[in-house]
């Protein structure tokens, strides 16, 4: 532990911090372009100059390691010459295109030249001019810009492990490429446009439609998959104009999946909002009153024994709730959340929690995966897999489809056959668990959603408990959801009363004529062919599966357009706030549903969303603790049984088309086609 | 676009190249055998006419199972690996300083009378290729020319056409210095140290 002195400070930091860290710690501000603090050290952008007593020169303090003892300066008149050296070296080539550049207001390279640069140039030749690069639909280039600081290689290299981005030639001649100019292809690409600290690498959708200046921030939650991502939603006017990630270590670090960053135009296309009630064969656009007189009439006349109520993934807790309280008013059993049929049951929570909790994967010291590819349900929680794999000692093992991981690991088997030779201690994995001292197993939805599917979460809590994964004080057993709502959703008892319907029996009634009513409450996933016979109320933001097969629609609000609580997969309930208004006569979800109750003479007890939580806190006290995780005890879950012999398929295909508001969105419609390979053949000529 | 060329023929080793390349690996400690990726490259480039086309580039990397990027990243930073096809005789002909001073300019001049050939061009038959370098470390033998591995020293323009000429008959003369002197000795014989050593 080095103690050293940062002007005239002394500071302890830990072994193997640098400088740079020390005068963090000191209170000293440092700039800084290449540095990092969650890439390698690269030292080569040199603003990060201090002086060194006793030492020659000016020292790189981002690179220089510190030593106990040390007397730094960073504020005498060298450095501050220094620095502008190096400032001026930074702006030899680059571009005076500010008033033209996106990153303008948010640039790294503005705000450090205006505090540390000389005001001056002294520089009159030529700038060099390089040929913007293709990085696909997401990364707009201008490459006269770099200053080569490396942060996208290396971020790409280390966090999101594809190798694809490099530095090519040298000296002035560096350019910054990916191989062969494809598009780079990684479920996490965008972050190198929040890392680019000039404006080399910026948004291609975002391009030129907003300053930062003229943005509303608020500070908000993902729900495009189960991680609850912290997010950060740019507003201008009733517009949502980019999201970005916000920074929260246990959760996405400060990272955000493609997905999730940039479906937002999703929330301008295909919306509902206006009710529709289908007279004549056609949904014609009606007022409130009648669309809910409508359905509350329906509701009145029904058996509650042939209503049904589905909840979607993107859908929040207070509206869950709100649901729930409605059907259990109206007597109604037929409920679920469990859109994709997964075999979950509510009786035990941590039987459906993500245990080990995201930031607690790089405690562990060896992983399972079944029935599930991180990559694409959970971008943020593999980039953590595979942070925790680079440290190496990370033995990983893949029950399920044969997938493209970015870490290395070792291929099982394809069904529940090979978990079951792992619980059973019969396959040599099951001794490399069994050595671990704190093992993890995680199980996807894939494995879930099968007709065997409580077998096999049987199977996987045998193999939790016969390899030592859930000790006193760790918990190594892992299910991963991919809905933003699922989890929520089952902390409220959304799953079928007595004698009541899972969705698959919903939907098999529905499809048998003996289910009259369905209330889908931003329910898309499922098959809404179904559904022909019923009388389909569609409560929800898009128009997707659902709204087409509806008899009404009741538009609601996106996640973007209204103070909810979501809970992640690892049971951390967050609040996300409102951003903007929902379109038109959309309304928030909850309060649709209170309104509802009304008209069939069930008023449920909460006129404000407050009222409402602290029904939900009655329920589920955890909603009362947002941001925390509280452990849930180990309990028995699964029903052991005969499994399948068919293998795992994951249930994400298409990474940019996994819900209604990415389905919505042409910037995910773009990447689909650019890196999923499926090729929507054109009508016509095809140009 | 890429500065990669890709020729549509695969690229292989040849069975002597593959023995040669396990020596160069072999020389890295266990587990940094990536470190090879040098000699490799030169390796591939000799065989594949002294340039490295794509295919090149990507049997190296899967040789040694380093990324494609990783492996483009070094053959693109360094000046002795080509990215381009160069013509058989490869010209590098130095115009650092003292060569320049020794009029490596009508050297230059040579190439494009000649040949019709700038810098950085190929002559149309595939035979030789032009490419102005810094200095090559061979100041006192200035000006000089490397072919391919081999520099050919205190030339003239004279001189320069006459191995020019060999050069396009495919006759290859001694390398080293092109007047009438060993290496960098004297030109007219030793002027020091002319008495032998035990003499004096």
């Amino acid at each position: 532990m080095p103690t050293l002195t940062v002007d005239g400070v002394e500071v302890t930091v830990e072994n193997g911090a640098t400088i740079l860290q020390a005068c963090e710690e000191a209170g000293a501000e440092i700039p800084r372009f290449c540095y990092h603090e969650r890439l390698s050290i690269a030292g080569n952008c040199r603003m990060c100059l201090v002086e060194m007593e006793k030492a020659p020169k000016l020292v790189a303090s981002c690179a220089m390691p510190a030593g106990d003892g040390m007397v730094i300066h960073t504020n005498t008149q060298k450095v501050k010459e220094g620095r502008e050296g190096a400032m001026e070296f930074l702006l030899i080539n680059h571009p005076l295109d500010c008033p033209i550049c996106d990153q303008g207001g948010e640039c790294d390279l503005q705000d450090q030249s205006m505090a540390y640069g000389s005001g001056t140039s002294r520089y009159l030749e030529h700038k060099r001019a390089v040929k913007e690069k293709n990085m696909g639909p997401l990364i707009k280039t201008t490459m006269t810009r770099c200053i080569h600081c490396t942060r996208c290689v290396r971020f790409a290299t280390e966090v999101a492990g594809v190798e694809d981005l490099g530095a090519l030639n040298r000296g002035e001649n560096t350019e910054i490429v990916t191989y062969l100019e494809q598009a780079l292809n990684s479920e996490v690409s965008g972050n190198i446009i929040d890392l680019c600290p000039v404006g080399a690498l910026t948004s291609k959708p975002y391009a030129f439609t907003a300053r930062p200046w003229e943005l509303r921030k608020t500070e908000s939650i993902d729900v495009l998959d189960a991680v609850g991502a912290n997010i950060r939603i740019d507003s201008k006017g009733q517009e949502v104009m980019r999201i970005l990630p916000r920074l929260n270590e246990d959760v996405n670090e400060e990272w955000l999946s493609d997905r999730s960053r940039f479906s937002y135009d999703g929330l301008k296309a295909q919306r509902l909002d206006t009710p529709y009630v289908r007279k004549d064969g056609r949904l014609q656009a009606v007022g409130w009153a009648e669309a809910l007189d409508v359905v509350g009439a329906k509701l009145a006349v029904t058996d509650a024994a042939r209503i049904g109520a589905i909840a979607g993934d993107l859908v929040c807790s207070e509206s869950m709730k709100a649901l729930k309280d409605l059907m259990d008013a109206l007597g109604v059993a037929n409920i679920d959340c469990r859109q994709d049929g997964a075999k979950l049951s509510t009786a035990t929570r941590s039987a459906y929690l993500f245990n080990t909790t995201i930031a607690g994967i790089e405690d562990a010291d060896a992983l399972l995966i079944v029935g599930s590819n991180p990559r694409l349900e959970a971008a943020l929680i593999n980039t953590r897999i595979r942070k925790r794999w680079k440290k190496g000692a990370f033995p990983i093992g893949v029950i399920g489809e044969q997938i493209d991981l970015n870490y290395g690991h070792e291929y099982l088997g394809a069904g529940a056959a090979t978990l079951q030779e792992v619980a059973e201690g019969k396959h040599s994995f099951a001794e490399v668990l069994k050595k671990a001292e704190r093992p993890m197993i995680i199980v996807g939805q894939g494995a879930l959603t099968r007709n065997d599917g409580d077998a096999v979460l049987a199977l996987a809590r045998q193999v939790a408990e016969t390899t030592g994964m859930v000790t006193g004080d760790w918990n190594g057993f892992n299910i991963l959801h991919t809905a933003a709502a699922r989890v929520a959703g089952l902390d409220l008892g959304l799953v079928p009363g007595e004698g009541g319907k899972s969705v698959p029996e919903m939907l098999d009634a529905a499809a048998a004529g003996d289910l009259d009513v369905v209330y889908l409450l931003g329910a898309d996933e499922i098959d809404t062919a179904k559904l022909e016979k019923a009388f389909v109320i569609y409560q929800g933001s898009h128009g997707d599966a659902g709204a087409h097969a509806a008899d009404v629609i009741l538009p609601g609000a996106a996640y973007t357009e209204k103070d909810a609580i979501w809970v992640n997969t690892e049971g951390r309930a967050q609040l996300g706030l409102r951003a903007i208004f929902p379109p038109g006569e959309a309304r928030e979800d909850w309060a649709i549903l209170r309104a509802l109750s009304d008209k069939v003479e069930k008023t449920l007890p909460y006129n404000t969303i407050d009222q409402l939580r602290a029904k939900m806190v009655e329920v589920a006290p955890h909603f009362a603790d947002i941001d925390v995780v509280t452990a849930a005890p180990w309990g028995e879950f699964g029903t052991a049984g005969a499994v399948d012999a068919a293998p795992f398929t994951n249930p994400i295909t298409d990474n940019y088309l996994s819900n209604a508001i990415s389905r919505a969105s042409g910037i995910m419609a773009e990447c689909s086609a650019a890196f999923s390979g499926k090729v929507e053949e054109g009508t016509g000529t095809n140009g | 676009m890429s500065q990669v060329i890709a020729t549509g023929k695969a690229f292989e080793f040849t069975p002597e190249n593959v023995e040669k390349a396990k020596v160069f690996i072999a020389k890295y400690p266990e587990g940094r055998q990536q470190s090879a990726v040098m000699p490799l490259l030169d390796l591939a480039q000799r065989q594949n006419g002294n340039w490295l086309s794509r295919e090149a580039l990507e049997y190296v990397g899967n040789f040694l199972n380093v990324p494609y990027m990783r492996v483009l990243e070094v053959a693109s930073f360094y000046t002795m690996y080509s990215l381009k096809p160069v013509g058989k005789y490869y010209l590098q002909l130095c115009r650092t300083t003292p060569c320049w001073l020794r009029g490596c300019d009508n050297l230059v001049k040579v190439c494009e009378d000649k040949l019709g050939i700038h810098n950085g061009e190929s002559t149309e038959d595939g035979k030789f290729t032009l490419l102005e370098v810094e200095c090559l470390g061979a100041c006192v033998n200035a000006p000089v020319v490397q072919v391919n591995d081999d520099y050919y020293e205190d030339l003239t323009p004279e001189s320069f056409e006459a191995l020019l000429d060999k050069l396009a008959k495919d006759e290859v003369p001694a390398h080293g210095p092109q007047v009438d002197r060993l290496n960098s000795a004297p030109e007219d014989g030793q002027t020091t140290l002319l008495e032998k050593a035990g003499d004096a």
